[in-house]
């Protein structure tokens, strides 16, 4: 059928993410109720109406199934058919066909589901917007009517300004109350205070002027202040839950199952949680090992990189140790696990990463830094000028009054409430546009810090797989015909030969041995071997660098060729280590890869210092060794083995095609193949961090030119409002100034991101 | 003077009427997936109930 001519996105805007993994089986994540199965998936690459048409009308087509929904915002697709009437791994197998990789939520992880608090802080934006509207349409009435409109007409204006203002002042205003009643229970002050302080003094004056028939009232002047700083809270609150919603996307592709086998033979699709110790545990080509565990029986080889970095092949028979995160190659292995998820590596390194996040929750973020400032000034300037009235101008109780507040409401903590957030939605909307995810506001703050950066070796500064190296002794000829038996094998050094080479014919008579090699017919009569040293027959094949990969190939009757592999670095990535040179930032390598390997590749790529060899608590030490030095360190890397280390260090970035629980770990996924995607996050992230201070350094000249007026009793609430919303516009324009530039179309590089849609900046 | 006693409640309750349909839309899921919204209307669903297929 048309679907299956061109997996993927439709449209082109993300490429086909299924296919290559196996399938999931999401039947331990099905929930059933009222003779309905529901199912809840995260599909990665769908872009476009494309997608959804071809998504939703292949799953409506199975017959029993009753509704298929893709949310294209967040990527979510809802299943539910009739109680049995559809086996839920057709669902993944046939997305995975259409070309879209599909995850299951696990029902217990996504309880708490529905963006509540922010309906909560939209509904009272919307409250806000409405009566500041409606009571600045009378309040212009009442300032331009000023000398010519009866006291009665105003009266009226008044009293339906109160009657709008109080209510809705009271609703808006709770998610600022809230926080400010839980600050000061806890016996801090943070910048809900003063704007609590002055909605509140505000309402509580204006209606006690309205009463004693005065005219200066600051209705509109509390219901706007609240409407702006909504606006912040409401753009605050959008970058977290983007960012938490991209971290419950990688956390669903970690809701593993495994294939167990019961005493019978029989095989059975658990949640890898309920794994057991002594379960037996199919793998076929293309799996990871759930849990560590035991080689019972197969004879395969494993790529190990994402647990150790190592980025040679291994060789697991029976009787071999095998960690859990080993991604089977080659043929079937059956293991007998030896833990449970929670007590395998796996679990090891989540704990670690735990850890390592835990201090990083203790960063300060620069507007709390500001508010930690502000508030406190802020309340002495309004007392001082109650005090100042009451005490030398002897004004009385109520003028003294009035000037306090007029302080508290000028002093605008709407451009300081704005000024953070505008930025941060602003730079991580034009990063995402670029492919770059930023997983929460204060990790630009912290990128844009960084002194130092560390890179991880395998799958980062190169492209994590063997490549041919070409030239050498072996003739294009040869090279043709050692394809021939290398597209028969799904050996990764022959992968890479195939990579090399092309599509091109097979080898007719092919046979392979397990950890020997591939034997054939090449061309006609010719019979030839592509291998081992020892399976081409030339014993231990002499000297071999430490450095590079090889396998020989060997025609009946003629001399044995040597084949020699290498993972290349990124085509970019020693232009990227000078751009970050550039930039101030040295760079460091940490590999779990040989010293000789990872000598060779600093060497290749110009760094002096590089450490190899070290496992995860040492790529974690390392990280604290130079913290403690007071470098600011930036990690970039893929691997399981990194992931501890990303958490641990200041900031980090992982690319989009690392293992899931890494890019959980990082601060930032970036897309694409090349490393130049972090000079761009570094300098969008100090650039951000500029308009920021900008904004601060704008807020707070403001204040000094607006605070004098207030205290001296020369501010009108139409003055308060003029200033009110023009700063708080000021600051936003100048957060929009960093949309500019950088606009890649979108979801370019995003395959592995979509689960976050792009922001609309402010 | 008298106008303002109509204008008043007038402008007043249309603000309310743009209030509540906002609200109500917020609460019926109307912005849960605006990229879906924006790119189900090019979808043939007319096409697809008359038995056609929509690729």
């Amino acid at each position: 059928m048309s679907d299956a001519a061109s997996p993927g996105c439709p449209s082109g805007l993300s490429p086909a993410t299924g296919g290559d993994a196996a399938a999931v089986d999401p039947s331990p994540f099905v929930r059933s109720g009222d003779g309905v199965e529901r199912l809840e998936l995260v599909v990665f690459g769908a872009k476009c109406a494309g997608c959804i048409s071809k998504i939703e009308g292949a799953l409506n087509r199975l017959s029993g199934m009753e509704e298929a929904r893709l949310n294209l915002s967040t990527g979510r697709l809802t299943a539910a058919w009739r109680a049995g009437a559809v086996d839920p791994k057709m669902i993944v197998s046939r997305l995975s066909e259409l070309g879209y990789r599909a995850a299951p939520f696990d029902p217990k992880a996504s309880e708490a589901d529905h963006d509540a608090e922010g309906r909560r802080l939209l509904r009272a934006l919307a409250v806000a917007g409405f009566a500041m509207a409606n009571i600045m349409l009378l309040s212009i009435s009442v300032w331009s009517g000023e000398g010519e409109m009866g006291a009665g007409t105003r009266g009226l204006m008044h009293l339906v300004s109160a009657l709008i203002a109080i209510p809705a002042a009271l609703y808006a205003g709770r998610p600022f109350f809230q926080s400010a009643y839980r600050a000061l229970r806890n016996g801090r002050a943070n910048m809900d205070v003063p704007i609590s302080l002055a909605v509140l003094l505000a309402l509580g004056l204006s209606t006690y002027e309205f009463f004693a028939g005065g005219e200066a009232l600051y209705f509109d002047a509390a219901v706007m202040l609240l409407f702006f700083l909504l606006i912040g809270r409401y753009l605050d609150h959008r970058l977290r839950w983007r960012a938490r919603e991209a971290a419950r996307d990688l956390l669903a592709l970690q809701a593993t199952t495994a294939t167990v086998m019961d005493a019978g033979g029989d095989a059975r699709v658990v949640a890898t949680r309920d794994v057991r110790p002594g379960d037996l545990i199919a793998l076929a080509p293309g799996d990871r090992a759930p849990v560590d565990g035991i080689i019972e029986e197969g004879d395969s080889l494993v790529d190990a990189s994402l647990v150790t970095g190592e980025s040679a092949p291994a060789r697991l028979r029976a009787g071999d140790v095998a960690r859990a995160g080993v991604l089977n190659q080659t043929a079937r292995l059956t293991l007998r696990a030896t833990a449970t998820a929670d007590t395998s590596l796996l679990a090891d390194l989540t704990r670690l990463i735990e850890a390592g996040e835990q201090s990083k929750s203790r960063y300060v973020r620069l507007a709390d830094k500001a508010a930690a400032l502000y508030v406190p000034v802020v309340h002495s300037l309004a007392a001082a000028t109650f005090l100042g009235w009451l005490i030398i101008g002897e004004a009385g109780l109520r003028v003294s009054m009035m000037n306090a507040i007029a302080v508290l409401i000028i002093t605008c903590p709407c451009a300081l409430g704005l000024a953070a957030p505008a930025v941060q939605v602003v730079a991580t909307g034009r990063l995402f546009r670029a492919g770059i995810l930023v997983k929460s506001g204060d990790a630009l703050e912290r990128l844009a810090e960084a002194t130092r950066f560390v890179f991880d070796k395998t799958g980062t500064l190169t492209i994590g797989r063997p490549a041919l190296r070409r030239g050498g002794d072996v003739g294009e000829e040869t090279l043709g015909r050692a394809a021939r038996l290398a597209r028969a094998s799904k050996h990764p050094l022959s992968r890479a030969i195939v990579e090399a080479v092309g599509a091109g014919p097979l080898a007719e008579d092919v046979n392979e041995t397990p950890g020997g090699g591939v034997e054939g017919v090449v061309a006609s009569g010719v019979s030839a071997r592509l291998g081992s040293a020892a399976f081409v027959g030339i014993g231990d094949g002499g000297t071999v660098d430490d450095v590079s990969l090889e396998a020989w190939y060997a025609e009946e009757g003629a001399t044995p060729v040597r084949l020699r592999f290498d993972d290349p670095p990124r085509a970019d990535a020693e232009a990227a280590l000078g751009a970050l040179g550039d930039r101030g930032l040295p760079s460091e390598l940490l590999s779990g890869d040989r010293p000789a390997v990872a000598a060779a590749m600093a060497d290749r790529l110009g760094l002096t210092d590089w450490r190899g060899g070290i496992d995860p608590a040492g790529k974690t030490r390392r990280i604290k060794e130079l913290s403690a030095a007071g470098e600011k360190v930036a990690m970039v890397g893929d691997g399981l083995n990194d992931a501890p280390s990303l958490a641990g260090a200041h900031v980090s970035l992982s690319p989009g095609g690392a293992a899931d629980a890494t890019q959980a770990a990082a601060d930032i996924v970036y897309g694409g193949d090349g490393l130049s995607a972090i000079v761009e996050a570094v300098d969008v992230a100090r650039t951000a961090k500029r308009r920021v201070l900008q904004n601060f350094a704008f807020a707070a000249a403001y204040n000094a030119c607006a605070v004098p007026l207030a205290a001296a009793g020369h501010v009108t609430p139409l003055i308060a409002a003029l200033a009110m919303s023009g700063s708080s516009i000021i600051v936003t324009l100048n957060a929009l100034r960093l949309a500019g530039g950088g606009k890649r179309p979108r979801g370019e590089n995003g395959a592995r991101m979509q689960g976050a849609p792009a922001e609309a900046p402010a | 003077m008298n106008a303002i006693l109509f204008l008043i409640p007038i402008a007043l309750g249309l603000g309310l009427l743009g209030l509540g349909a906002f609200l109500w839309s917020l609460r019926a899921g109307q912005y849960d997936d605006p990229d879906g919204a924006a790119q189900r209307i090019l979808l043939d669903d007319d096409l697809e109930e008359n038995g056609g297929r929509p690729e």
